[in-house]
């Protein structure tokens, strides 16, 4: 177990994060018998690594990102962070929900002070995403893009080892959507923080990614994995980009 | 403003018409006053101190007893509605909360004998439960995404109870405590009518005995001021505590 262990913390890959055979299922309801969602999925991210898990709508995409936050257990196998096994909620690993998830009744600045108390971190965060200004309003009065903004800079302002993304921009317009796109691009390459995005956005997938891995199939297993060794900051015209169409046409075959 | 005035104007009148109508329409004039009588007893009243300090009184029944269910029903409201554990007590509360306020005056007068102690309890019974209520549903309603966060975050335990639910159940709190107010005032006026020797109620059922309708509808009229003034006092604080609703 222990040369397993320094094989796995010590060998060329550099593994922070294992998903160990996870299995999962909802209790069945009505008719549906088979509510299998996971069997036996494993897979690993590195560290530093964006990883974007590609799949279609219901497939369990969010489901996956539940359990790796901590929110949810699965039957069988586990996730390891950082050599830890996940059980609950923590503050390593934070989700950046699909859904609206900030406190209303709370200013931009107290909805990341209530997370850290440190004023420079807060107003880093701020500056990271460009919110500065709105440091005293409450987020009802922003648009959905500064909204999801406000929600990257209250995880950053938390320092977790590991983001996890789930659809964050799936509510936006496309314009919106692709500066949120390149924003985070950026963020990224600043902060080189580990991160999974969870989406059905094959361009924002190919776009923001080290890594895609595409899920399919009932219960979903991983259908193909294509590294991306593109490096960030991206600019990249997609239309144009024959590698990018290439890939695209890869992720479309196995979609 | 001049406009608020004008509206405010023409409400009244309308209100006094209304009553000079069934005054003249109705066979009432043996025992209602018209409206000259009835402004001239108003003037009579304000100018003596004793209405004062019968609404006086009466505020002060309603203040303490108000405040002590505000604090009992917030409390045991979030209490109850983040603990699990605690959840079998809501049956005690549910069994409690269909009696009325008034079918307590016999038990609150055996216990605590004639006297405010009595009016307090009685005030409190009125507007305990509408606060429990609505701040109950109001921590059961916080969505579950919030409570993900929290955890996510790891805030404490106290923090979360603070600044997440407390402060997420405000607008369910203000509305109970707005039907809790005007339980209370109706609450105290039916405790006075029966169990002291101060306060609006009591000065109605006395000026009853003495067949003068004029100051009993004279009192009646301050139950409906002050109730009014009382609910907007509320509606005063939830502003100032409720800005991000603005």
């Amino acid at each position: 177990m222990s040369i397993l262990k320094e094989f796995v913390l010590n060998g060329e890959d550099n593994f922070m994060i294992h998903i160990n055979s996870i299995s999962f299922s909802y209790p069945s309801s009505g008719k549906k018998k088979n509510n299998k969602i996971f069997n036996y999925l494993s897979f690993n991210i590195r560290k530093g690594e964006f990883v974007s898990i590609l799949g279609r709508s219901a497939c369990g995409k969010t489901t996956l990102a539940n359990i790796l936050a901590g929110y949810i257990q699965p039957q069988t196998g586990s996730v390891m962070i950082n050599d830890m096994v996940i059980n609950k909620p923590g503050r390593n690993r934070i989700l950046v929900n699909q859904e609206y998830d900030l406190f209303d009744w709370m200013t931009v600045k107290e909805n990341i002070g209530i997370v850290e108390k440190n004023p420079k971190i807060i107003n880093k965060s701020l500056s990271l995403v460009n919110l500065n200004r709105y440091a005293n309003v409450y987020p009802s009065t922003l648009s959905g893009g500064l909204k999801k903004k406000l929600s990257l800079a209250r995880t950053l302002a938390a320092n977790p080892d590991f983001i996890i993304l789930d659809e964050p921009f799936s509510s936006l317009d496309s314009v919106t959507k692709q500066e949120l796109q390149a924003e985070l691009d950026k963020l990224f390459t600043v902060t080189k923080k580990t991160t999974l995005l969870v989406t059905h956005d094959i361009d924002e997938a190919i776009r923001l990614s080290d890594r895609i891995i595409v899920l399919k199939g009932n219960p979903v297993k991983i259908q193909c994995e294509i590294p991306i060794n593109w490096s960030h900051p991206r600019k990249i015209n997609q239309n144009n980009n024959r590698e990018f169409l290439k890939i695209r046409n890869t992720i479309l075959d196995n979609y | 403003m001049k406009r608020v005035i004008l509206r405010n104007f023409f409400k009244i009148t309308c209100l006094l018409g209304v009553y000079q109508l069934i005054y003249f329409l109705l066979p009432v004039k043996n025992f209602l006053p018209s409206i000259v009588e009835l402004g001239r007893s108003a003037i009579d009243n304000f100018s003596n101190s004793i209405i004062y300090s019968h609404i006086l009184s009466s505020l002060q029944r309603v203040l303490i007893g108000f405040s002590l269910a505000a604090i009992a029903g917030i409390v045991i409201g979030i209490a109850i509605g983040y603990s699990a554990k605690l959840r079998w007590l809501k049956s005690y509360i549910e069994i409690l909360r269909p009696i009325p306020p008034i079918a307590w005056i016999p038990m609150a007068i055996l216990v605590f004998g004639l006297g405010d102690t009595a009016s307090y309890f009685i005030v409190f019974m009125g507007a305990f439960f509408p606060i429990f209520s609505s701040t109950y549903f109001g921590v059961l309603s916080l969505p579950r995404i919030y409570k993900n966060v929290a955890m996510s975050f790891e805030l404490s335990r106290l923090i979360y109870i603070e600044k997440i639910i407390f402060a997420y159940s405000l607008p369910y709190i203000f509305s109970g405590l707005k039907i809790g107010i005007g339980m209370a005032w109706m609450a105290v006026i039916a405790a006075e009518l029966i169990s002291t020797n101060r306060g609006l109620g009591y000065y109605i059922q006395i000026n009853r005995l003495l067949l003068r309708t004029d100051n009993v509808l004279i009192g009646m009229m301050l139950i409906g001021i002050v109730g009014y003034l009382l609910n907007k006092l509320i509606e005063y604080f939830e502003r100032i505590c409720i800005k991000w609703r603005r």
